[in-house]
């Protein structure tokens, strides 16, 4: 099935040792795949296997069309992937950005990795996607020089053609099929240097905003799989709920209906159409019991969290002064745009499902589970769909579980829609927080200690988490406890003598999730909150302290940026100030300078000018677009947006009460400046946030003269 | 079922329906025009927004019977024959576009602005594009477009009729 030459390649740059292997896949038109070769043996093995049998991370084909379709197992979800891989792809090809389709593959347990979260696309993926089209190319050149009968280091390729001197040229297409037999490329299968780049590192509009501006761009509800009913669900009042009783007799006779199916969540109605379903929906007549946190609202949580901080640790030796702080996060909802949704359709022994899923492979086993096929999950196809935002909401699989035994009840295929109160008050949420941190100072100005103990109830990881931790760390996690990913992921950047940072963690009844840059959305922001209260406490400017004390060479360079960029110290009128904060973590670096105005009682920011070090930008961009969105994640959370518990209930329903920032709220820029320290790729779609939120904070503590500790700042009752 | 004409895109529509049902799901589950979406239906996100006789209106909260005898757009319908609409060229130029499922409603409302006040200043943009919620946070990059697609509007030969 394939032939038997993996290559061995050392990623470009020659900063990770780790290697990949690319193989010709057997296939009427060339066919590479790649894999990291992190516990594969010598590159000198004697046979692949066949694909079907061969765990990869992608692949990247030639059609006789010309077409190049690069196949990964990642879902897009605004995060701009398929516009980089699209462009790492026509840079190893010498072929047009618009000549490269990327598809996103169906659930397989053959993908090594197939999880979408951990700012981890990019990082993991460009160098089996260099290797590979890299290998197509040289395949190409190979299958010309015969073809032409000319020794193949004397051509080129530009443009999807392999050029001959004597001015012959051959698409790509017309060279698919005989590439797909060459055994041996006769020129380097080796990816360029950066420096020979000319599309990658280019800015470069997403490749599917056509689609998105003329509303062709298809959602998962947008897909037309026939026959399948427009349906909603009942949900209880409380956080997991459950159905005591119901009465369905009105709304079976409703107009449309077309039937009503109890669910382990609540109780669905399917209709002709989403409205006739939200009407059934409500002339439904359910008795709820109430769900396992019904005894707790957020003074409980705070006290319980709280509680859990225990008594103060010795300080260092020394010590002449120690100084704390204390801060508190609220519960977050992810609030997609795109409410949690899923097409299914059960038929017989089979099912398959359409949705915006970011970790297929557990939507496939939660769904086969579901319908009573644990032990044969090959089943269920799962096909996953652009997703209109995920933000770590779409690791967990509701509605795929719940469209499917709707289907399997009613015969027939439906479409399953979350109301947005649904999607409020029934998520996965970015856990509540308390934190303590305590600074002990010694003679002279000294920074002797830093003691962080953060008190945060469980979060529950996704099931790929741990495998597609043991690639990216090169050890095995077989179990990503919130133990485990808060050591591995929580980190302070600076000299401050003996640091230690804690997590108490608080088994509480209230389903969490991973949020944009996970634990460092709270600990993370608290410590870059902190550092300026220590500045103060010393009397020192706070770009100074950082600047004497960080401990690596990418964040003083990020944070002499946003000084010079944004023109730190500058002279402010009263009310108006700057904050700034840095981080660095998943391989990049970033500073946020931030500028508020609080002379209306309202903070507003103004500007914010970042600077970026994600090693080799592939797409600056779409980096940028990444900065600038984390940018009003952060300034949302941080002033206004945050969910109150009630009884166990979810009180926010809509962005009427969950203020997410609007256009009027929006600063007059968001500038970003990309620093490249190396040609490592670095991860971007988490970077943007914590230290986002930590510099607005710090503008405000500046403005205002008191350092805000409790989140969301605009929140009366937080 | 009593029956709705209307038109649609330039194209007239009839379809049966209850008269209290919200255009959006007439739109979406009755006609197949997938364009506006659902993020709310209750008006206050404006994920659905499009144009009612040339106004920026929101579906999800129009029954079906309001419309009848009257002229709705989608984003479906903003490109004609020659090409992409000011606006729309706008937001490629700009590359505001992450997950695109707001887009369509915020496009419409930036029409709509636009046919009004030419040249919006930012306190312009900001009264009229605040309704329209981007979870992923493309407001600055929106603005831009705005003001590029007023410059190119002011610039082209012809002035799209929508």
């Amino acid at each position: 099935m394939a032939d038997m030459r993996p290559t061995d390649s050392a990623p470009p740059g020659g900063l990770d040792r780790r290697r990949f292997l690319t193989w010709l896949v057997a296939s009427p038109t060339l066919m590479i795949a790649a894999r990291w070769g992190l516990d594969l043996p010598s590159a000198q093995a004697a046979e692949a296997p066949a694909l079907e049998e061969t765990a990869l991370n992608l692949y990247v084909a030639v059609r006789t069309d010309g077409r190049i379709v690069a196949t990964l197992p990642r879902t897009e979800m605004g995060q701009g992937i398929t516009t980089a891989v699209a462009m790492l792809v026509a840079e190893e090809l010498d072929a047009g950005l618009d000549a490269v389709d990327v598809s996103t593959a169906d659930a397989d347990p053959r993908w090594l990795i197939q999880l979408t979260g951990l700012s981890s696309t990019m990082r993991y993926l460009a160098g089996p996607l260099r290797a590979a089209a890299a290998e197509a190319r040289a395949r190409l050149v190979t299958a010309a020089a015969h073809r032409w009968r000319v020794l193949a280091l004397t051509l080129t390729t530009a443009q999807g053609e392999v050029r001959a001197p004597d001015g012959r040229r051959l698409g790509y297409g017309e060279l698919a099929e005989d590439a797909a037999r060459v055994l041996l490329p006769e020129v380097s299968p080796l990816p360029k240097s950066p420096s020979e780049y000319t599309v990658v590192g280019q800015p470069t509009g997403r490749v599917d905003a056509r689609a998105i501006v003329t509303g062709e761009a298809r959602f998962t509800l947008d897909l037309d799989i026939p026959g399948a009913v427009p349906t909603v669900v009942a949900r209880p009042p409380t956080l997991r709920g459950t159905v005591q009783s119901f009465n369905a007799s009105t709304a079976r006779a409703m107009p449309g209906v077309v039937g009503v199916v109890q669910l382990p969540s609540g109780v669905a109605v399917a209709a002709q159409t989403f409205a006739q379903a939200f009407a059934a929906r409500d002339a439904l007549q359910v008795t709820w019991a109430p769900g396992p946190a019904s005894h707790l609202s957020d003074a409980d949580i705070r006290a319980r969290l709280r509680d859990a901080i225990g008594p103060r640790p010795l300080p260092p030796l020394l010590t002449t002064r120690v100084v704390e702080g204390r801060f508190d996060f609220p519960y977050l909802a992810h609030a997609p745009m795109e409410t949690q949704s899923c097409v299914a359709r059960v038929t017989g022994d089979v099912a398959e499902v359409w949705s915006g899923v970011q970790d297929p492979k557990f939507a496939r086993s939660q769904v086969a589970a579901a319908l009573g096929w644990a032990l044969t999950p090959q089943r269920v196809t799962v096909h996953p769909i652009r997703a209109g935002g995920g933000f770590g909401r779409r690791f967990f699989t509701e509605a795929a579980v719940e469209a499917a035994l709707i289907s399997r009840s009613l015969g027939q295929p439906v479409k399953l829609m979350w109301s947005r109160n649904d999607e409020m008050r029934h998520g996965h949420y970015r856990p509540a927080s308390h934190h303590r941190i305590l600074a002990s100072l010694g003679p002279g100005g000294s920074i002797l200690g830093w003691h962080h103990r953060a008190a945060i109830p469980t979060v529950e990881f996704p099931h790929g988490f741990g495998d597609l931790l043991t690639s990216l760390l090169g050890q095995a996690l077989p179990d990503v406890t919130s133990a485990v990913f808060f050591a591995l992921t929580q980190h302070v950047p600076y000299q401050f003598g003996w640091v230690a940072q804690e997590l108490a963690e608080v088994p509480l009844p209230i389903p969490t999730a991973s949020f944009r840059s996970v634990f460092t959305s709270q600990v993370g922001v608290a410590n870059e909150v902190f550092v300026d209260q220590l500045a103060r406490e010393l009397q020192r400017d706070p770009v100074e302290l950082r600047r004497s004390r960080l401990t690596s060479r990418r964040l003083k360079a990020v944070l002499d940026r946003v000084v010079l960029e944004g023109a730190w110290g500058r002279a402010l009128p009263p009310g108006v100030a700057q904050g700034v904060a840095v981080l660095e973590e998943w391989d990049s670096a970033i500073a946020h300078l931030v500028e508020v105005d609080v002379t209306s009682g309202t903070p507003r920011v103004l500007r914010v000018v970042i600077a970026a070090d994600v090693g080799l930008p592939i797409n600056p961009k779409g980096i940028e677009a990444q900065l600038q969105g984390a940018a009003l994640d952060a300034m949302s959370t941080t002033l206004s947006a945050g969910l109150h518990i009630d009884a166990g209930a979810v009180r926010e329903g809509s962005f009427a009460d969950y203020r997410w920032l609007r256009m009027k709220h929006a600063p007059a820029s968001i500038q970003v400046h990309l620093v490249r320290s190396d040609d490592r790729v670095g991860g971007v779609g988490e970077l943007g946030y914590p230290s986002a939120a930590a510099a607005l904070t710090n503008a405000i503590a500046r403005a205002t003269g008191t350092m805000p500790t409790r989140f969301p700042i605009l929140d009366e009752g937080a | 079922m009593p029956a709705h004409q209307f038109m649609l895109n330039g194209q007239p529509v009839s379809v049966e329906s209850p008269a209290d049902l919200p255009l959006l799901w007439v739109l979406r589950d009755v006609l197949g025009v997938t364009g506006p979406k659902y993020g709310c239906g209750v008006g206050v996100c404006g994920a659905c927004t499009s144009h009612l006789d040339g106004e920026a209106f929101r579906p999800c909260l129009h029954p079906v019977g309001e419309i009848a005898g009257r002229e709705v757009r989608t984003i479906e319908g903003l490109a004609d024959a020659t090409g992409l609409h000011p606006v729309q060229q706008a937001w490629i130029a700009e590359d505001v576009a992450q997950c695109g499922f707001c887009q369509p409603g915020q496009i419409m409302a930036a029409v709509a602005l636009l046919r009004k006040n030419p040249q919006p200043t930012d306190a312009d943009i900001d009264a009229a594009m605040s309704d329209n919620v981007c979870r992923c946070g493309t407001y600055v990059r929106i603005r831009s477009a705005i003001h590029r697609a007023a410059l190119l509007l002011r610039s082209g030969a012809s002035l799209p009729e929508r």
